[in-house]
């Protein structure tokens, strides 16, 4: 006979997280797009153990040619290898959408942590800033700043970063309001928490699951933007492979040799498709109402 | 003379028996399971219960105990597909509502079998008028046309004490007690001969909750409705119920009329229900709780499932499910210690 | 003896579209050291909102609360963080009080981490020593609050709240959402806790039946004012207030009465936002005159230690 008592010693450190993968697990979708993902990822960062060769090597005895086994993805306009510049092409998309989004989720999580916590003039102030911000569109924006303070990866994430800033600080600023009115947020008022502490030690664990999904989807959007950036010039520069950039590029080519813009479109596509498909599964798996 | 009198008395007598015996609901040996990532939960387990016609039935349990999943089968709303009805049978007014086809379900809901729930807030759509989802309710089972419709419903809304000039107003304009009032005037309003209440009146104040209670007494009168009120609050059951079922884990370990369970209770579950309850005329140094807690329903245990709690608790207990006894003609219970008063009954009235 | 809090006059407004809504209006209360208060009220009475006051959590309109004869009305930061550590709250809801993300002794501990009282080892001793002190199995230490039911919550609640060693702690319907045979459980532990401890409680809740089990004196709330107030048990033998006598008679009794007069207010609860003067139970009350709707109603002693607020009270 196994009363309740016994059933919780077994199951002691089922956290949230557990129970969320296993819902995550289920999902076919989601499990496909995050492996998608995952390929991608060790693609790019073991892009100097697979790429056959460096990604600005060009011979231009062997320029637009089309897949073969020398060249699994064909050869450029100046005969640089298709497939090693995806990889390390990879490598520019994934740190620009890791680290734009860190950028969106540090400055744009806080504002909206203290614009949801603090409410009336605080909220006010923070959120119609914001506002402004939101009415200028991402890629003007981006444009704007990376024109004034020149190309290059550093301002490249920067300008993506900030372009993102209101959304998460919308999703945070909704989440603390939602969850702030809870009893024990009052209890750790009374435990001699002060406002920081329970922002960030009490509130923000607890929204984590809003926050996670728009990263994600975050993520593939600032994948999206740094190529169309890149495509118009003024992001990543030659020689660094960018997927935009090489789209770009092989634009001029398009009826002739099309598998120079067909392979880095399909990149993009699949890192943006596995990103929005990990990201709507995670938005199940992590669904509070699914929690108790 | 005297021998027309008694032949209408024996009539009389005869009718009431007849009526009695017509039994609106049949349950037998009921079995539902939830089928959950975690493991599969039994959620009622070989319950029994018939209602008589024009009967006040009160469903008493705790947390977990199985009443909600028993309304909820009765209506077939179980959570597909997770809710599942593994075995036993219910008859309504002698049909089987298991074997019935959805399309048949649909014209028993809400007409013959209706349904009120714990929380007002959440069962009223907030974008229609209060008088106009009353209205819906007649126009799904009768044909009838929208004016004669509305003409009914406001005179529903008049019935459970809302001046029917409130019909289009919406039900954010009415307070937790007023939304309850109109939940019942829907439920109510085609006439259903079977009622359930599940918890009708735990989310309202106290002083609102004497008036919809006495709302509900009258109601049951004038409609003749039978009901079904699941209810954890036993003070409920003495002013609603003329009978009691008290479920734990999904079984009902006691059954009987409303004296025989407020006056003779056998299960030492329902014995320990009533002196864990703070009692308003009598103070007492320490209230009497039942230790421990229920077993968790995912795996219930061998034998008698509130043995770990029970202080009257023999070896045997825990071996074997216990037997129901039946103690009269009403009451029965389901535990060992109950073993020989059936057959003294019998002793003394033989 | 001197009261350990005392309130006098008390009021909370909360500015909302339509004016002012008057949550608590002239609350005087005074509570001795070791005693209960019970506090009792329906919806909308303002219960909850005195509870918050007393905490500190909510910032009075006007008004004075004293503590140990010191007003403690607005505190500065020190002054506040010396107060938590007296007065504490154990809250209604075993599930919402707790935060999910933390285990049993996280949650157990942080007020002593908060204040620096106590550091490894011997935190993690008082920690074990609050949890048997609850009834909780040591075992549980790691566990998170969704894996247990709702009573251990509740005294992981109470372990809590009792981390600090308070003086006086608010229960704002502690029991009312637990399984009834869980509640005496609760119940039990609060009374030996408050023997044990010499606490003091004020227990708010809308259930008569286990206000007058725990508590010494209650008061009935009626729309932010007291309406009667006296030693628990003459409040169920003699309720003089026409509101305290209908909650009475409307709580359902697990008995079987035969015929019983019950007194079913008409109406509903009255606004409190923008009242006007005059008694406000006045719109529901059968014995209510034209002087009733006119004249506010003070608090009126009938019997030592027994106050009601309504004049016509030895008419009816």
């Amino acid at each position: 006979m196994q009363s309740r008592e016994e059933t919780n010693r077994s199951r002691k450190n089922y956290s949230l997280w557990l129970s969320a993968w296993r819902r995550l697990r289920k999902s076919r979708m989601a499990m496909f797009g995050l492996a998608l993902f995952a390929i991608i990822c060790l693609g790019a960062i073991f892009a100097d153990v697979i790429a056959p060769y460096p990604y600005d090597f060009q011979n231009l005895d062997e320029t637009f040619q089309f897949p073969s086994a020398k060249h699994w993805f064909g050869t450029d306009s100046v005969g640089r290898d298709i497939f090693s510049r995806i990889l390390y092409g990879g490598r520019v998309s994934l740190q620009i959408g890791l680290i734009s989004v860190l950028i969106s989720v540090t400055i744009g999580g806080s504002l909206g942590a203290i614009a949801g916590y603090y409410g009336g003039k605080t909220d006010n102030l923070i959120m119609r800033t914001l506002d402004i911000l939101l009415a200028i569109p991402a890629i003007l924006l981006a444009i704007t700043i990376v024109t004034a303070l020149g190309p290059g990866m550093f301002n490249l994430m920067l300008a993506i970063g900030v372009s993102s800033v209101p959304s998460f600080a919308r999703i945070v600023r909704a989440s603390i309001l939602s969850v702030k009115e809870q009893e024990f947020v009052e209890a750790a008022r009374l435990s001699g928490c002060n406002d920081a502490h329970i922002i960030f030690s009490h509130l923000v664990p607890n929204i984590m699951a809003p926050i996670i999904v728009q990263v994600t989807l975050s993520m593939a959007l600032s994948i999206l933007s740094a190529s169309s950036l890149s495509f118009i010039g003024l992001g990543i520069q030659p020689p660094m492979p960018e997927w935009g950039a090489m789209l770009s590029a092989g634009r001029a080519y398009i009826r002739n040799y099309s598998h120079i813009v067909l392979f880095p479109g399909l990149a993009i596509m699949a890192t943006i498709l596995s990103l929005n498909l990990l990201g709507d599964g995670l938005r199940d798996a992590l669904d509070p109402r699914l929690k108790n | 003379m005297a021998c027309v009198t008694h032949l209408i008395r024996a009539l009389r007598i005869s009718e009431q028996v007849m009526n009695m015996d017509e039994k609106i609901l049949e349950i037998e040996n009921l079995a539902v399971e939830y089928r959950t990532d975690d493991g599969v939960v039994k959620a009622v387990n070989g319950l029994d219960l018939t209602l008589e016609k024009g009967g006040t039935l009160g469903l008493v349990g705790e947390t977990g105990a199985g009443k909600t999943t028993t309304a909820l089968s009765i209506m077939r709303l179980l959570p597909d597909p997770q809710g599942v009805i593994t075995s036993g049978s219910i008859k309504f007014a002698g049909k089987d509502i298991l074997s019935m086809s959805k399309s048949e379900l649909r014209k028993v809901r809400g007409k013959h079998i209706s349904m009120v729930f714990q929380d007002p807030m959440t069962s009223l759509n907030p974008i229609l008028t209060v008088g106009d989802q009353i209205a819906e309710a007649i126009r799904l089972h009768e044909k009838i046309s929208h004016a004669d419709a509305a003409v009914r419903a406001q005179s529903m809304l008049e019935r459970v004490g809302i001046p029917a000039n409130r019909y289009s107003e919406y039900p954010h304009q009415f307070s937790g007690g007023m939304k309850q009032r109109v939940v019942i005037a829907i439920a109510l309003a085609c006439n259903p001969q079977l009622l359930i209440a599940d918890e009708p009146t735990t989310a309202l104040d106290v002083t609102i909750q004497a008036q919809v209670l006495a709302l509900m007494n009258n109601l049951k009168h004038d409609f003749k409705t039978s009901m079904i009120i699941i209810t954890h609050d036993l003070g409920v059951v003495a002013e609603m119920c003329d009978r009691v079922a008290i479920l734990y884990c999904g079984e009902i370990v006691e059954y009987g009329s409303l004296e025989d369970i407020f006056e003779r209770p056998e299960h030492p579950y329902t014995k320990g229900l009533f002196s864990s309850i703070p009692d308003l005329d009598t103070k007492v140094p320490r209230l009497t709780p039942i230790p421990g807690l229920a077993p968790d329903p995912s795996k219930l245990p061998e034998g008698c499932k509130f043995a770990n709690r029970c202080s009257m608790r023999m070896p045997e207990c825990v071996k074997a499910d216990p037997p129901v006894v039946n103690l009269d003609n009403l009451h029965r219970v389901k535990c060992l210690l109950a073993r020989g008063k059936d057959a003294k009954r019998h002793a003394t009235l033989g | 003896m001197l009261p350990l809090v005392e309130t006098k006059d008390l009021k909370k407004y909360f500015r909302v579209p339509d004016g002012w809504l008057h949550a608590v209006d002239g609350i005087n209360i005074s509570i001795d050291a070791g005693m209960t208060l019970g506090i009792v009220g329906e919806s909308g009475c303002g219960k909850s909102t005195l509870g918050r006051l007393l905490l500190q959590l909510l910032e009075p309109t006007d008004g004075i609360i004293r503590f140990q004869q010191k007003d403690v009305s607005s505190p500065n930061k020190g002054q506040l963080k010396e107060l938590r550590k007296d007065m504490q709250m154990i809250f209604q809801d075993p599930y919402s009080s707790l935060n999910p993300r933390m285990t049993v002794a996280e949650i157990i501990s942080e007020p002593m981490r908060r204040y620096r009282l106590y550091k490894g080892a011997e935190l993690r001793e008082r920690v074990v020593n609050l949890m048997n002190t609850v009834g909780l199995e040591q075992r549980l230490e790691n566990s998170y609050p969704h894996e247990l039911d709702g009573g251990r919550r509740q005294r992981i609640g109470i372990a809590r709240a009792l981390a600090l060693e308070p003086k006086f702690v608010v229960c704002d319907e502690p029991v009312s959402a637990l399984d009834v045979s869980i509640q005496a459980q609760i119940l039990n532990l609060m009374m030996d806790l408050q023997e044990e401890y010499g606490l003091t409680y004020m227990f708010i809740t809308h259930d008569l039946s286990v206000v007058k089990h725990i508590s010494d004196e209650i008061a009935v709330m009626y729309l932010g004012q007291i309406v009667e107030q006296s030693p628990a048990d003459r409040l169920f033998e003699q309720p003089r207030h026409p509101y305290s006598q209908a909650l009475l008679s409307a709580i359902p009794r697990p008995k079987i009465r035969k015929e019983q007069q019950r007194i079913i207010l008409k109406g509903e609860i009255s606004s409190p936002i923008n009242p006007t003067p005059g008694c406000r139970f006045a719109p529901r009350c059968i014995h209510a005159v034209d002087a009733c709707r006119t004249q506010n109603q003070e608090l009126i002693e009938v019997d030592q230690g027994h106050f009601v607020a309504c004049q016509r009270y030895d008419e009816i």
